[in-house]
């Protein structure tokens, strides 16, 4: 394993900051732990995706300028979100003046898992989390970032954060009857196609439910958050948490 | 009705608008000659089955044969030629009560179990399709691996019409259960030689 | 048209929404079983995508190829702008024939120009060959899927139907006695048609053939039987090689049902003795496309349909709910080039997780057409009220203090406000699922206290 001696940065989007600051928390120590030296940078704001996905990406030109303007400075940053790293990498407008600036900021901006896993190159970690856990490969991250291979390609399989979970002492990995069907979240997704979304998460709870899963866990709050709704609507037993809230409550 | 010049423009009016479309040059790829590992009778008899269709020898065909007692045969190959009950009529309508054809086949492709035939082997198109059941003779031979080598054999040769046919007529389109015998054949025997 | 009230309302039959969930499951994993047994599958996928990209940057010439082999081979070739003049092209060969009657091979092509209205507007009988297609076409309905016409019938349904339509027995459900019954009826049909007409799965530039792919044998029993062989085919259709067909009928069938090839692929390159074919090459739109530089590549599709049994929300929305010709992801990058008004909601009627560019066997980057089709649809016509809330989110994004304010308004809303409000109808967040709890403290404020 790499120690590097540079700054992360750290990129908590704002419904984590908002509804799950334990994830962040968690996130900023599991780093930490691993010998990253990391900070936050105060002023964040959301990075547009919710607008953009929704059609106005021309109009989150300020929220990227911004987010180039805030994170430049920095070795690398670091999300515990595949979904707004990839909006950032992929769907936020060229801001006119900062192209230099974007582009290296592109390049050195990661998901958590894949910072792990690719940059710290750690190849398993040690800690114990005695947990029957399914895991939630949110879209995003699985086929925007390649964090694991995707079911519908002839590919090696792989999977980043399976890579972190699977050797930690005592923790079950649920083998799901479908291993990457979307939740239904979607952003907008979820009240504009309210009857679906909801759908597709109670179908995702089921594989779950059949496969007795004690902990969903992923990479993205935004689905956990989707999902969990509807299972403690429903009165479904399950427990929800973030992978770094996983790893990092293991290593301590 | 239209007339020849609006026929005509209409041909301009889409190429100039193609040609209007300002294009990259993007590379026509060579295709490399892909191979499959393995015995190919096996695999091709694997492949047909798949395709629920069926390999036999010659002698397991002529034993079959006369259990069907059909009445009505047409063989066009070499190997089966004394099964015909009737000549190759004029007109494919009359052989709407054909029980039998014996065909022959230019060759086998292993990974799918896809059999060329071209006019010269059909007699008349219609012929394998309105059969109800269809017997295929092919050289064991001529047996290739994946279609890239079976179209490398096959080259320009310019029939008016050729054919990979693989099974017999099949749907599933009620309720995603398989039926064999939609509208062609209802069965299909290949007879390796 | 709208897709969210579509999806409701096929989401009710909660049942049935399972069972077509379940079926094209199934078919998406016999796709991706039989894809892994070609270890060069995703090569095979690259270099269709590469053939299908070089000819859309040379379409003109290679047309120009195809046309001038074709006659050479004795083929009629008509060229048609726009639909109308497609269904013109076919009444008036109908009517040269004087032909009251013609069969017809599965042809999306067809379908989107609307041919069978427009035969049976002037008189002429239209028999759909295809097992699923005869059997919506029973229905008065389109296909709801390019490949599984009739996936979104139960065998019940079409059992009542069939005994309606053929005299088939009461309450006999068997697959095989149905199709047994549709096998008698459509084997009449063939016999008595003069005109056959197919769609086109391949054209090959270099020699002026065009190939014509089924399992039913349908379109080879029409077309051998007739006279006259009508093939209607879209411009995009061409491959410059003979030999690159080995690439597209490797992919083909296993994208589309999970078996190595279809069982019968037929190449027709000149008539039989004494009879015709006419191939219609169709533009309707196709040019337009070409020229939307970010949406082009979606010409490149073959029709598989893989990208439908794949889809999460076609799987449980069925494929009436898209209201296009072409359903699905694929169908909702097409459509809004063909009709943005009436097809605005088809781009957002996907969470854009990317299933559908992973198994598209040309490579087509679905899901990214669908967010660039986003952003053009709210370009034009944006609803009012949507285009203003997101405005105002985006002043808020932009300013760091606006931001915190209101997101701490919300945070201390939720906490106070009563149950009964949040999860009020109206906020269809809540409809059906509950919000986060509160916690006392956000990210922010914990980092503030605990590390600076």
């Amino acid at each position: 394993m790499k120690s590097p001696s540079l700054t992360v940065a750290l990129f908590i989007p704002c419904y984590v900051d908002q509804f799950y600051p334990n994830v962040g928390v968690a996130t900023l120590e599991l780093l930490e732990k691993l010998g990253c030296k990391v900070c936050y940078p105060s002023g964040q704001t959301c990075c547009g995706q919710p607008l953009a996905n929704a059609g106005y990406e021309r109009d989150t030109m300020g929220a990227t300028r911004h987010f180039i303007q805030l994170f430049s400075g920095y070795d690398y940053v670091v999300a515990p979100s595949g979904s707004c790293v990839l909006h950032v990498k992929e769907h936020s407008p060229t801001v006119p003046g900062l192209e230099k600036e974007q582009a290296a900021l592109h390049g050195k901006i990661f998901e958590l898992t894949e910072f792990i896993t690719d940059i710290l190159q750690v190849d398993q970690l040690v800690g114990k989390f005695p947990h029957r856990v399914g895991y939630h490969a949110s879209c995003h991250g699985q086929r925007g970032l390649r964090l694991a291979s995707s079911s519908e390609l002839n590919q090696t399989p792989f999977n980043k954060a399976r890579k972190l979970l699977e050797n930690l002492e005592g923790l079950d990995w649920v083998e799901l009857g479908r291993t990457d069907e979307c939740c239904g979240f979607g952003g907008t997704f979820a009240v504009t196609e309210e009857a679906l979304s909801i759908r597709m998460g109670k179908d995702r709870l089921e594989d779950h439910q059949a496969h007795q899963t004690e902990i969903i866990t992923g990479g993205d709050m935004s689905c956990i958050m989707h999902l969990e709704g509807i299972a403690t609507r429903n009165g479904q037993k399950m427990k929800f948490m973030h992978v770094a809230e996983i790893l990092n409550q293991a290593i301590s | 009705m239209v007339s020849k010049e609006q026929i005509m423009s209409s041909r301009e009016r889409i190429l100039s608008a193609i040609a209007g479309v300002p294009s990259e040059s993007k590379k026509l790829p060579e295709i490399p000659a892909f191979r499959l590992a393995g015995d190919l009778e096996e695999l091709f008899a694997t492949a047909i089955m798949g395709n629920k269709g069926e390999v036999l020898s010659k002698e397991e065909f002529e034993k079959w044969l006369p259990t069907m007692h059909f009445s009505k045969v047409i063989s066009l190959s070499n190997h089966f030629k004394t099964h015909s009950t009737h000549e190759l009529p004029e007109d494919p309508h009359e052989l709407e009560d054909l029980g039998l054809a014996i065909l022959e086949g230019q060759l086998g492709v292993a990974e799918n179990g896809a059999i060329w035939m071209e006019d010269s082997n059909l007699g008349l198109r219609a012929l394998p399709f309105i059969t109800e059941h269809l017997a295929i003779v092919l050289d064991r031979n001529k047996l290739v691996e994946t279609m890239h080598q079976g179209y490398d054999l096959i080259g320009n040769a310019s029939s008016g019409f050729g054919l990979f046919i693989a099974g017999p007529s099949k749907t599933a389109d009620i309720e995603q259960s398989l039926v064999i015998g939609a509208h062609g054949a209802k069965s299909l025997r290949v007879v390796l030689i | 048209m709208s897709h969210p009230a579509n999806a409701t309302e096929f989401l009710k039959d909660q049942a049935k929404a399972k069972w077509h969930d379940e079926t094209l499951w199934f078919v998406r994993d016999k796709r991706d079983r039989i894809s892994k047994t070609i270890p060069e599958w995703e090569t095979l996928r690259e270099l269709a995508s590469q053939i299908k990209d070089h000819v859309l940057a040379n379409l003109g010439s290679y047309l120009e190829d195809f046309e001038r082999n074709a006659l050479k081979n004795g083929i009629h070739i008509h060229w048609a702008t726009d639909a109308e003049e497609h269904n013109q092209h076919v009444l008036r060969i109908l009517q040269e024939k004087n032909c009251k009657a013609i069969v017809k091979s599965k042809s999306i092509l067809t379908e989107e120009c609307h041919l069978n209205p427009y035969l049976e507007k002037h008189g002429i009988e239209v028999v759909d060959t295809d097992l699923g297609e005869r059997i919506v076409q029973f229905l008065n309905q389109p296909p709801s899927h390019i490949v599984l016409p009739a996936i979104h019938l139960k065998k019940g349904e079409i059992s009542d139907l069939f005994h309606e339509k053929l005299q088939t027995e009461k309450g006999n459900h068997d697959p095989t006695y149905l199709t047994q019954a549709a096998r008698i009826h459509l084997r009449e049909k063939f016999l008595g048609a003069k005109v056959a007409i197919t769609g086109v799965n391949f054209g090959i530039a270099e020699t002026g053939e065009f190939v014509v792919c089924t399992n039913e044998g349908n379109a080879d029993m029409g077309v051998h039987l007739a006279d006259v062989h009508i093939a209607c085919m879209g411009i995009e259709k061409i491959l410059p090689r003979r030999k690159d067909l080995g690439v597209f009928l490797r992919l083909l069938a296993r994208s589309a049902t999970g078996q190595p090839i279809t069982n019968y692929n037929s190449h027709f390159r000149s008539p039989a003795r004494g009879k015709e074919i006419h191939i219609i090459l169709v533009d309707n739109g196709r040019t337009a496309q070409l020229a939307r530089e970010k949406f082009k590549n979606s010409l490149k599709c073959i029709r598989c349909g893989a990208c439908m049994n794949t889809c999460p929300i076609y799987r449980r929305s069925g494929g009436f709910s898209y209201g296009s010709t072409v359903p699905g992801p694929i169908g909702s990058i097409l459509s809004p080039g063909l009709d943005m008004k009436k097809h605005s909601t088809l781009p957002f009627a996907s969470t854009l997780c990317g299933s559908c560019s992973d198994v598209c066997p040309v490579k087509i980057n679905i899901h990214e057409q669908l967010y660039e089709w986003r952003q053009e649809i709210t370009k034009t016509h944006g609803e009012f009220g949507k285009g203003l809330s997101m405005k105002l989110a985006s002043g808020i994004f932009k300013s760091p203090l606006a931001y915190k304010i209101s997101g701490s308004l919300m945070r201390s809303a939720l906490k106070t406000l009563p149950d009964s409000l949040i999860y009020h109808p109206l906020n269809t967040w809540g409809k059906s699922r509950n919000l986060p709890e509160t916690p006392k403290e956000t990210f922010q404020q914990w980092y503030q206290k605990n590390r600076s």
